[in-house]
């Protein structure tokens, strides 16, 4: 594939995924007034979280069981109300440990 | 309030840039193996930053699609993202202008737009840029690295790593998931959506760009329905019966607080 067209496409990308990021929040300056919006808005990134973590959660690792106990570490240490990056590292951590044990058993 | 730390901001996106850089290992592997150059799988990294419409565009491209399909799969995919701006356009403080604006766009993923949100208050210019930069770097090196060797990162390493991502998600969801029970129906119903889009015959079909749409739209018009949220500072955050629930972890009046970072 040439390089003009190859840059083509990444251009077309590029601009596209920019400007659906880019027109909501430079046009849109006032409050909105709506509770319905508003409330809707406002769940919005937990349901989007929500779904974007399960099922793929399981998918993210060596294996669905190392996956899942480092969802449980993760969901246990989010309880206790620990910061993110703790919480994250942590997790990862209990993957790591987890696929190790596996591999010696 | 307004959330204007650049520090801050650079620590939150710490978890995110490490999850990014296993997610876009992937990718530059990808990418080279269907006989991309290097160079254009990091030239899209950067200038796209995104996970799902990279992966699809890359598709494409080794097939060959017109300029017209790639458009059009960009922005089903992606098309959450103006939801996400939607609601950064009301948070986002009102200090920030339009270059700022324009700035702060290009950083609109799901990851970073969720850390934001979980922040108490209106959202700073430094703060997002603190926040923006590090998962950037992160996802045009990850891309990088992958283009370039496969064996930079032992497997299990890279097998960890891509847990990161979620940790942090499942850290933004669980605090005020325990305190209020609307925010508990909705994510429940937006997992159980996402399930079924990712299991269900027929419905697997669907693009995961547009499932996303699908869950949250669907979820988040339920709990508005059902809970609309009391207040004027909606947006900003939750309302004051739940304000500590959306506020950072470290930040929060608890026992564990403060010894997080």
């Amino acid at each position: 594939m040439s390089t003009p067209t190859l840059l083509m496409y990444i251009a077309t990308m590029a601009i596209v995924t920019y400007a659906i990021r880019a027109i909501p929040l430079v046009f849109i300056r006032r409050d909105i007034k709506s509770v319905f919006i508003r409330s809707f808005l406002y769940y919005v990134p937990y349901a989007v979280l929500g779904a974007m973590t399960i099922p793929a959660v399981f998918f993210a690792t060596q294996s669905v069981i190392s996956a899942a106990v480092g969802l449980i570490v993760a969901v246990i240490l989010a309880w206790f109300d620990r910061g993110l990056l703790t919480v994250a590292a942590v997790a990862c951590v209990a993957v790591f440990i987890t696929e190790w044990v596996m591999t010696m058993i | 309030m307004i959330q204007n730390d650049f520090q801050k901001g650079l620590r939150h996106g710490i978890p995110i840039a490490l999850g990014y850089i296993s997610v876009s290992f992937t990718f530059g592997m990808m990418a080279v193996q269907k006989g991309l150059p290097p160079w254009s799988a990091v030239l899209i990294s950067l200038t796209n930053v995104t996970s799902a419409g990279q992966f699809a565009g890359l598709d494409i491209i080794a097939n060959h699609g017109s300029l017209i399909e790639i458009a059009m799969v960009q922005l089903v995919i992606n098309l959450r993202y103006a939801l996400m701006s939607l609601s950064w356009s009301q948070k986002i403080d009102r200090s920030v202008g339009l270059p700022g604006r324009l700035l702060i766009a290009f950083g609109d993923t799901d990851e970073i737009f969720a850390v934001s949100s979980a922040e108490p208050g209106t959202l700073g210019l430094n703060y997002m840029l603190g926040l923006i930069i590090g998962p950037v770097i992160g996802w045009t090196l990850g891309t990088a690295l992958g283009a370039m060797a496969s064996e930079v990162l032992p497997d299990a390493i890279r097998s960890a790593l891509g847990l990161a991502i979620y940790g942090m998600f499942i850290a933004i969801i669980v605090p005020p998931a325990k305190k209020d029970k609307a925010v508990r129906v909705v994510v429940g119903i937006a997992v159980a959506l996402s399930c079924a889009l990712t299991f269900l015959p027929y419905l697997n079909n669907i693009s995961s760009g547009f499932a996303i749409i699908i869950c949250a739209v669907a979820a988040s018009a339920y709990g508005a329905w059902r809970h609309p949220i009391t207040v004027d500072n909606g947006i900003q955050g939750p309302s004051p019966a739940d304000t500590d629930a959306a506020a950072e972890p470290d930040k929060q009046d608890t026992p564990q607080g403060g010894d997080t970072r």
